[in-house]
C-alpha cells in the first residue's frame, strides 16, 4: 500500500516538473540564472530512475534519499534546498510526527540552509503558508485539508509576485524584482499540487 | 614543520575555478595544496557537492581546508558537500565568507606562512564588507 503510494507521488512530481520545467526556466531567466527548470528536472529525472527502491523503502528512508538525490544531482542552489527540506521531513517521519510537523521539521531546514526566512520571495513563502493550511485542518475531512492546501500554496505563490527578493540572484535586481513570480516558490506551488493530485485520488 | 591548510575553490564555471587556482598559484606555487572544481553534475554551470568532496580530499591535510566559494549555491553546495564528509572531517573544513578571487589568493599567502585555518579564514574574510 505504501510502496504504491511512494510510487505515485514519485511519478506524479517527476512529471510535474518535467511538464513545467520550461516555464520555470523562464521564470528564472527573468530574475535569476535561468537554471532553475533544468536542475530540477535533472533531480527528479534521478528519483524516479530509483523509484521502484525507494518505493519499497519506509516512508522516512524513501525521503531521505530522495533529499541526498536532489542534493547530488541538482547541481545549483535548489538541491540543497529542496534536499534538505526532504531530509528534514525523513527526519520527522522517522520519528513518527504528522505530516504538518514533518513539514514544519523540512522548513527549519530549508531556512538553516538558505539562511532565509518568510518575505524573501522564496519557496518558503509557499512552503510555509501550506504547512499553517494543514496545521488548521488538521481534524478537517481529507478533501476539505487538500483543498485548502491547494489554495493556500496559490495564493502564497501569487503573493509572491511583488514581492521584493532579498535572497538568492534574484536579490541582485533589487527593486526590479518585483512583478514576476519567484520560480522557487512556482516550484513548490507544482510540487504541493502534484501530492495533492495522488492523496485526492486516495482520500 | 605543521601541516599547511588546503585551498578549494569553488566556482559556478569551471573556467572561473581553474583561473583562480592559476592565481593562486602563481602566488604560493606548490607549496599550497589547492584544488579547484566548477560546474555542474551535467557539465553546465552550476556546483556540484561530489566533485566538492573530490576537491577536499585532494587536498586534504591535517591543518584543514579552507573553501572559497562565489555565489549562493556554490555556498550550499559546498556546506553540503562538509556536512556529509564521513569521520568528522566536516570540522576540520570551512567556507570563507569572502570574495572568490582575492580570497583564494590571500587565504593561499596565509597558509603558505604557515597559519592555522581559522586565521587563513579570517584573512580572506577581511575582504568582506
Amino acid at each position: 500500500m505504501s510502496a504504491e503510494l511512494h510510487l505515485a507521488l514519485i511519478e506524479r512530481t517527476a512529471a510535474a516538473i518535467a511538464a513545467h520545467a520550461e516555464e520555470l526556466t523562464r521564470l528564472d531567466q527573468a530574475i535569476g540564472d535561468g537554471d532553475h527548470g533544468v536542475n530540477l528536472r535533472r533531480g527528479f529525472e534521478a528519483i524516479a530512475a530509483d523509484k521502484e527502491a525507494l518505493a519499497a523503502l519506509p516512508a522516512a528512508d524513501a525521503l531521505q534519499k530522495a533529499g541526498m538525490t536532489l542534493v547530488m544531482k541538482v547541481g545549483g542552489a535548489s538541491g540543497p534546498l529542496y534536499g534538505s527540506l526532504l531530509m528534514g521531513m525523513a527526519k520527522a517521519a522517522k520519528a513518527g510526527e504528522p505530516l504538518a510537523r514533518q513539514l514544519s521539521a523540512g522548513i527549519a531546514l530549508v531556512m538553516q540552509r538558505g539562511k532565509a526566512d518568510v518575505g524573501a520571495k522564496t519557496m518558503l513563502d509557499v512552503l510555509v503558508p501550506v504547512r499553517d493550511a494543514l496545521e488548521r485542518h488538521a481534524d478537517a475531512a481529507p478533501e476539505e485539508a487538500l483543498a485548502a492546501v491547494r489554495a493556500a500554496a496559490d495564493a502564497a505563490r501569487e503573493a509572491t509576485r511583488d514581492m521584493l527578493a532579498t535572497r538568492g540572484r534574484a536579490s541582485f535586481l533589487g527593486e526590479r524584482s518585483r512583478g514576476h513570480y519567484d520560480p522557487g516558490a512556482t516550484s513548490s506551488q507544482l510540487l504541493i499540487h502534484a501530492v495533492c493530485d495522488v492523496l485526492e485520488a486516495r482520500a | 614543520m605543521s601541516a599547511i591548510v588546503g585551498i578549494v575553490i569553488v566556482s559556478h564555471s569551471a573556467d572561473v575555478a581553474r583561473g583562480t587556482a592559476d592565481m593562486v598559484r602563481q602566488m604560493v606555487g606548490e607549496e599550497v595544496p589547492c584544488a579547484f572544481c566548477g560546474g555542474n553534475p551535467a557539465g553546465g554551470l552550476g556546483t556540484d557537492p561530489g566533485q566538492i568532496q573530490a576537491a577536499i580530499a585532494k587536498v586534504w591535510s591535517a591543518a584543514g581546508v579552507a573553501v572559497l566559494v562565489d555565489l549562493g549555491g556554490a555556498e550550499m553546495n559546498a556546506e553540503m558537500a562538509i556536512e556529509l564528509l564521513g569521520d568528522g572531517r566536516g570540522e576540520k573544513v570551512r567556507v570563507c565568507n569572502a570574495p572568490l578571487v582575492e580570497g583564494a589568493v590571500i587565504a593561499a599567502v596565509e597558509a603558505s606562512g604557515g597559519a592555522d585555518l581559522a586565521a587563513v579564514c579570517a584573512a580572506a574574510e577581511e575582504l568582506s564588507p
